[in-house]
């Protein structure tokens, strides 16, 4: 009988492990099965360039079926996990079925013999007061509606006060703000309107950027850009009626246009099963990605309480160590020194802006040394936002 | 005085030892709202930037630092909430 292997997730994490997966195991070995809810993968990088361009929100830059991104042995299977009950190595699926939509829900229980949980992280607006009154005054763009509304916000926008903050450690892509920020400034210096427009970057950290290295590189362009920073800024609320962001720290900052980094939780499968921490993130073993204290279920990616940066670089890396490490269980295989083991990389970009970036490649051992931006990077980046869809969820690089 | 660790009472404590920055200092944010004015709180932490970080977002955020207490390859930070 082959392994039945059930992956969660068709993200950047659950793409390549399936694909390298359904690759590398004969169908005698396992079977297995991939489980998205949309079963539309999308490349989330593209989302901090919407709001300056004019790009189609259904471009084949930003979202493709992900039928087409998977090996042909790998089955997809497209509904909402419900419940993972991982005393009985079950899934319980639903799916509305397209045909006759008026019979309602079919619900299937799957069985599993190894489970894989790529099932990210989710923006949890319910988190933090005066977000859930809706999209007025304030914006993000991690998703495409949201980033297809900054781009009309912006296309208005007069000149004023924006203010961009984090609401809260960890979020999806860490550099993703500081990124934003600058291709904020080169915008309004683009569409003359920089010198009638006050920008400041708020953070949580005593520093602006998570890793202190960064931070140290990042914070002089900032200063030659003239855009402000406050520190240990954690917001607590947003009051849209004074169009003011209030901290934690009992600060309170005005704004015109407020560009937010929403709340972050894990999937809330996760938390209906009670697989996760406090914020939804699965307690993993650093090196093994095995859930702790659950055998034959590991997570990766965004899903994972790791501290590593919530990125599809990080889910890359991981993918490709559980892959090694399912196949060589599956065999009977002895794993030597640290294969099948992740070490915490992750390879990275920092747009600054003036069509410059620079590069982040670190581990749980080694912070990084990000070279001095150059228009070398930003190529680099810009070649990944192409090159991605045919290299990298089928887990060729 | 306080000066022994082990004679602080505390209403909550977070073990945040293994995470590194910004690990410890999130969880002391989040924990402490958790807390009422008035309450202390305990956070144990191995990350050497904790000895930096954790002070600094304690007077900034207007609370009160009650010790510093260093252990077997660990901090113990003990916060009072003020506000």
């Amino acid at each position: 009988m082959p392994r039945q292997i059930i992956i969660i997730g068709g993200g950047v994490g659950g793409t390549i492990t399936a694909n390298m997966l359904a690759r590398q195991l004969r169908p005698h070995e396992a079977e297995i099965t991939l489980i998205d809810s949309t079963g539309r993968h999308v490349y989330m990088p593209f989302w901090l360039y919407m709001p300056f361009n004019d790009s189609d929100p259904q471009s084949q830059l930003l979202v493709r079926d992900e039928r087409t991104l998977l090996h042909q042995r790998v089955h997809l299977l497209i509904g909402q996990v419900e419940q993972i009950d991982v005393a009985n190595h079950q899934v319980h699926v639903s799916q509305s079925s397209a045909l006759e939509p008026a019979s309602g829900k079919r619900e299937s229980v799957l069985v599993y013999d190894d489970l894989v949980l790529a099932t990210g992280a989710r923006l949890a607006f319910a988190d933090l007061p005066g977000l859930e009154e809706g999209p007025g005054v304030w914006h993000h763009f991690y998703d495409t509606e949201g980033a297809l509304r900054l781009r009309q916000a912006l296309s208005t926008f007069p000149g004023g006060r924006i203010v961009i903050a984090v609401a809260g450690i960890p979020y999806r892509c860490p550099p993703a703000p500081l990124e934003f920020t600058f291709l904020l400034d080169d915008w309004l210096r683009q569409h003359c309107l920089r010198e009638h427009t006050v920008i400041e970057y708020l953070y949580p950290l005593p520093r602006v950027f998570t890793i202190e290295r960064v931070a140290e590189m990042v914070a002089p362009l900032l200063e030659e850009r003239e855009i402000a920073t406050r520190v240990f800024f954690t917001p607590e609320a947003i009051d849209q009626q004074r169009r003011v962001i209030r901290s934690l720290e009992g600060e309170e900052v005005p704004f015109d246009l407020l560009i937010l980094v929403p709340p972050h939780r894990g999937a809330q499968v996760i938390e209906a099963s009670g697989l996760g921490d406090s914020q939804g993130w699965i307690p993993t073993d650093r090196h093994t990605l095995q859930v702790k204290g659950q055998e034959h279920v590991y997570a990766l990616g965004d899903a994972t309480d790791l501290p590593v940066p919530k990125s599809g670089s990080t889910a890359h890396f991981e993918a490709r160590v559980l892959a090694r490490r399912l196949v060589a269980a599956i065999r009977g295989e002895a794993l030597e020194g640290d294969e099948g083991l992740y070490d915490g990389e992750v390879m990275c970009f920092l747009e600054t802006g003036n069509r410059q970036a620079t590069q982040l490649v670190f581990n749980y051992e080694h912070p990084p040394e990000p070279p001095r931006p150059s228009l070398f990077y930003h190529l680099e980046k810009q070649l990944l936002n192409h090159a991605y869809w045919h290299l990298i969820p089928q887990g060729l690089i | 005085m306080l000066e022994k660790p082990g004679e602080i009472q505390v209403d909550k404590e977070i073990d945040a030892r293994g995470s590194f920055c910004p690990g410890p200092l999130m969880e002391l944010i989040r924990g402490i709202r958790a807390i009422p004015v008035g309450g202390t709180l305990a956070l144990l932490s191995s990350d050497p930037g904790s000895a930096r970080d954790v002070p600094a977002w304690v007077q900034k955020a207007g609370h009160e630092l009650l010790g510093a207490f260093p252990e077997q390859g660990y901090t113990r930070f003990v916060v009072r909430r003020k506000r």
